[in-house]
């Protein structure tokens, strides 16, 4: 049967991408953010996923607002990012595990959970920049796994609450254990923490807020399912309704989960900018 | 929460929700900003913005706030940032440089201010 090693956050800011691309890994700007990944890297190296959840928000690339799933799951063999609008240059193509996919679809709605299948699904950078981030050199990486993409609604309110997204990740965690083969995955939760890119308010960042997230979403996700969606506009910022993904994220996992790594650095781009490394206890 | 309480538009100060209501309003808009995902899209606008804006059928409101390139007029006028931020890749403007726009204040004191918020 399949196993969930754990789960990983991290933001997936299209400036990280950048910053990879020109090896900023030391710039006194980036260093606080990128010094949080080689740890990362030696436990990945170690477990060696099979297949990895990505769990991530479009932001107006595979979905526009004429047809907006609340929850989607790509079920293609392949998957492939685009430009965006600002001229981003093609990734190696991600391999896909379609098979398994319809496995969560399958076991995820007969949890009664309504899911978007998707056999064609151009992925962003909320997807594509935490790939990087993880398995650096992609297509050249002899350890990049299989990637399942799963993208949540945070474009347009109303937005999934927080109870939902957890309760979404338990699902999933069932789905994905539930898989036959002997397989390992790792999960993550990407985007946030705090920040809002529109309005007045633009610039809005809330260390406070996100410290707590962090600290909650390890020992009681539970509690954080009382913060109205509402609130957390007020309190992460517009955009950082993304927390969502992390929610998702922590229900896959086991109840208990291990901390072996975490890093929060304001600003990266807008955004506080946090990343955690959860292993599963069993 | 009952359905019956659930309040859209409680504000929040210098906040446009974007929900269904400002969906509807921005559709046109939005819809133009989403086909700059391609790059053969940008290059039409830009041979002719008048032409671009009646592809999509624009209002007068949308068609003024995207020439002024003013971001708050584009949010008021059904904007989502999303979207917005692919017409703002076409004139190379970075998420500072349209904070600094709402904010009123310079690309380099708006990157200052990010900056303070980790101290
Ligand atoms: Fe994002």
């Amino acid at each position: 049967m399949a196993r969930i090693l754990g789960g990983i956050t991290t933001s997936h800011i299209p400036a990280v991408g950048n910053a990879i691309a020109n090896k900023m890994f030391d710039d006194p700007y980036w260093k606080p953010f990128f010094d949080a990944y080689p740890p990362i890297h030696e436990w990945l190296a170690k477990v060696k996923p099979d297949v990895v959840v990505n769990i991530y928000n479009d932001h107006g690339l595979g979905f526009f607002l004429d047809q907006m799933p609340t929850f989607a799951i790509g079920a293609a063999h392949e998957y492939h990012n685009e430009d965006e609008g600002w001229g981003l240059k093609p990734l190696p193509p991600f391999q896909g595990d379609a098979r398994m996919s319809w496995h969560i679809i399958e076991g995820m709605v007969a949890d009664e959970f309504d899911i978007t299948s998707c056999q064609e699904l151009a992925v962003d950078h909320g997807f594509t920049v935490p790939m990087q981030l993880f398995w650096p050199g992609l297509g050249d990486n002899p350890d990049i796994p299989r990637a399942i993409p799963i993208s949540a609604n945070t474009v347009q309110h109303p937005i999934p609450t927080l109870k939902r997204a957890l309760d979404f990740g338990k699902s999933l965690g069932k789905a994905i254990r539930s898989y036959p083969d002997d397989i390992k995955v790792v999960v993550l939760g990407t985007g946030g923490l705090s920040h809002q890119l529109d309005g007045e308010r633009a610039g809005f960042i809330n260390r406070e807020f996100d410290e707590m997230c962090m600290e909650k979403i390890v020992t009681d996700p539970e509690s954080l399912t009382s913060i109205s969606r509402h609130e957390l506009v007020e309190k992460a910022g517009a955009q950082g309704t993304e927390f969502l993904m992390w929610m998702m994220m922590r229900g896959a996992l086991t109840e208990k989960v291990n901390v072996l790594n975490q890093n929060y650095h304001i600003p990266i781009s807008n955004t506080g900018a946090g990343t955690m490394l959860m292993e599963c206890v069993d | 929460m009952s359905i019956e309480e659930f309040d859209h538009h409680t504000p929040i100060p210098g906040t446009t929700l974007f929900d269904g209501e400002m969906a509807m309003k921005g559709y046109a808009l939005n819809k133009m900003c989403y086909s700059f995902n391609g790059a053969a899209a940008r290059q039409e606008y830009l041979n002719d913005p008048m032409a671009y804006y009646a592809k999509f059928k624009l209002n007068e409101a949308q068609i003024q706030a995207c020439e002024n390139k003013n971001v708050l007029e584009m949010i008021a006028a059904g904007g989502n940032i999303y979207y917005l931020a692919k017409f703002a890749g076409i004139f190379k403007l970075s998420v500072q440089d349209i904070g600094a726009q709402q904010t009123s204040v310079t690309t380099e004191e708006f990157k200052e201010k990010l900056l303070r918020q980790g101290d």
